[in-house]
């Protein structure tokens, strides 16, 4: 019972096809009350199609959403009040005023004049946008179009806000205010459902975090979990003139502790559990005639754990999606 | 109450948005003229003709109106996705799609009165039922208002709601009775008049303006109610069906 109060998402079973593709597989998580909750994947993975089934934007085939206690399964209308959604779009109204749209968003979720108006004000300052509420949503930079949409879904004081990768295309400096608003917001109590392909982001910001992978959840855990086992692992990475690729064979055969983890070009990276000596490596580089011209040890991240348990080369995630980027 | 509050707010925000919009009041005044002095000059008549212009020129105001209207700003928001928006408030899909062609039935209304206010100064409309058409206009403008849902359910493109605007728009106009007398119609098309909402509009709108209509009046209202709560819920049906996949 006291679980069950806990939990403000509970999703069991939970499937979408669209034809013979199967969008969403039978996917099972709970997210808790004052969770920062990150939903990691690529393209294609069913990330935003459990995203709209969560909302109500899409019908489940089969399986189970409670929001709150509340089953939305059939009925999203019943927990809507209760939730914030931004898109990964920006999809307020473009003839409408910065305040007119807070306001307008507020009004939405019945709030009252009075209510909505003061509300939508000390957004607009929260968010650094007070000087623009004037202006008309059609001629913000796209930072500022991106606050002001993550203020548009919190301005009703959501218990659960869905952010649909709140930082993708948009400058380096905006995307660091996003993040720390989303920490902030989280501190104060309102839970968040987190979708990004920055791995990096969700690392910092998530509590917990669930691997979705061709419709299916591949791995749900807390960071610190999923980094435990790398703790204790050494990580060196190692830069050669030439292709690393060639000495992979012998490295193999001569040194059976090491765990290859990455060969690419004249990188290569190395894992181990027992401490990795660095001279015995410099010398089979040199006898296949590669210079060594650095080594570096490797922090593991939480991207080398989203490799190794999704197989999927983090770098390609970005990739697919990012159009402008923002630096982490 | 909250759902209401949201439902004056969607209405409030697509008239000042899009309704109130200076394009849109000048073609909505331009329209009802040039159509009165296209007909007014064709007749070759005296002003007394006038009166038996409007129930032609109320009938496409009207319809002009409000099908395209809809279509367009509908499509408008679901291409920028801003309808998301809607869909996702803790408001039933009913009360969001009364908001959103409340407004245009709003402005179909106003249309429709420009061009009798126009007459009013030019000839004598005491003979006028206006038990009749007051609702008539009302009638048309929501049945042609729900005519334009189901136009915006069914495109994608803002384009593509104009085109199949006009594919309903124009049939509409040559069949409803305006222009021909159904009766002097092919035969094999007579029945196709009569499955056409605008018919029975521009029927009691010539009973209202002139004691010329074919039908009586309350069998008019009755399939004009009844087409506009059909294309209410097959477009309630279809956005269920194509928008909440």
């Amino acid at each position: 019972m006291d679980d069950d109060l806990n939990t403000i998402v509970k999703v069991r079973s939970l499937t979408k096809n669209f034809g013979d593709v199967s969008a969403v597989a039978g996917i099972d998580f709970d997210i808790r009350r004052g969770e920062l909750f990150g939903f990691l994947g690529p393209n294609g993975a069913g990330k935003t199609t459990t995203i709209n089934m969560l909302t109500g934007l899409a019908h489940p085939d089969r399986g189970s959403i409670h929001i709150a206690g509340i089953n939305c399964t059939n009925n999203s209308k019943a927990a809507q009040h209760l939730m914030g959604i931004v898109p990964d779009e920006s999809n307020l109204y473009p003839e409408l005023t910065g305040v007119e749209n807070l306001c307008f968003c507020g009004a939405l979720y019945g709030m009252a004049k009075r209510d909505r108006e003061s509300r939508a004000q000390e957004l607009l300052g929260l968010f650094g946008l007070a000087e623009a509420a004037g202006r008309k949503f059609v001629g913000y930079s796209k930072g500022m179009k991106r606050k002001l949409t993550i203020a548009a879904g919190i301005i009703h004081h959501p218990a659960l806000l869905f952010l649909d990768e709140p930082t993708t295309g948009i400058d380096v400096a905006s995307a660091r205010q996003i993040r720390q608003l989303i920490a902030d917001l989280n501190r104060s109590g309102t839970t968040i459902f987190l979708t990004t392909h920055y791995i990096e982001e969700a690392e910092r910001l998530c509590g917990r975090i669930a691997f979705i992978v061709g419709g299916k959840i591949v791995r749900t855990d807390t960071v610190e979990n999923l980094m435990h086992p790398t703790q204790k692992q050494q990580v060196m990475e190692f830069f050669v003139e030439g292709q690393a690729s060639e000495v992979v064979g012998d490295l193999c055969v001569g040194f059976p502790e090491l765990e290859i983890r990455r060969v690419e070009g004249g990188r290569l990276r190395v894992a181990s559990n027992q401490a990795v000596h660095i001279g015995p490596l410099v010398r089979l580089f040199e006898e296949h005639g590669l210079e060594v011209t650095e080594v570096r040890k490797i922090r593991p991240t939480l991207e080398d754990i989203f490799v190794e348990i999704t197989g999927i080369e983090a770098a390609s995630i970005k990739r697919e999606k990012e159009k402008t980027g923002a630096a982490l | 109450m909250k759902q209401w509050i949201a439902f004056w707010s969607i209405l409030g925000k697509d008239m000042s948005s899009y309704y109130l919009k200076p394009p849109n009041i000048s073609w909505g005044l331009t329209f009802p003229v040039a159509w009165t002095a296209m007909f007014f000059i064709k007749s070759g008549e005296g002003l007394e003709s006038i009166q038996g212009l409007l129930p032609g020129v109320v009938s496409l105001s009207v319809l002009f109106g409000t099908t395209s209207m809809l279509a367009v700003t509908v499509t408008f928001e679901r291409k920028g996705r801003s309808f998301e928006r809607l869909l996702l408030a803790p408001i039933s899909l009913k009360l969001l799609m009364l908001a959103k062609t409340s407004g245009a039935i709003l402005f179909g209304v106003t249309n429709g009165f420009i061009p009798v206010i126009m007459a009013l100064f030019l000839t004598d409309l005491s003979g006028i039922r206006w038990s009749l058409v007051l609702p008539a206009i009302i009638f048309i403008a929501a049945g042609s208002t729900f005519l334009g849902l189901f136009i915006a359910v069914s495109v994608s493109e803002v384009f593509e709601a104009q085109t199949f605007s006009n594919f309903f728009r124009f049939p509409m106009i040559f069949l409803c009775g305006l222009f021909f007398p159904i009766e002097k119609l092919p035969v094999w098309l007579q029945p196709l008049s009569y499955a056409l909402p605008l018919t029975y509009g521009a029927d009691v709108l010539r009973t209202g303006f002139q004691q010329q209509g074919t039908m009586p009046p309350q069998l008019d209202f009755l399939m004009l109610g009844l087409f506009s709560l059909g294309l209410f819920l097959l477009s309630q049906h279809n956005i269920g069906k194509k928008w909440i996949a």
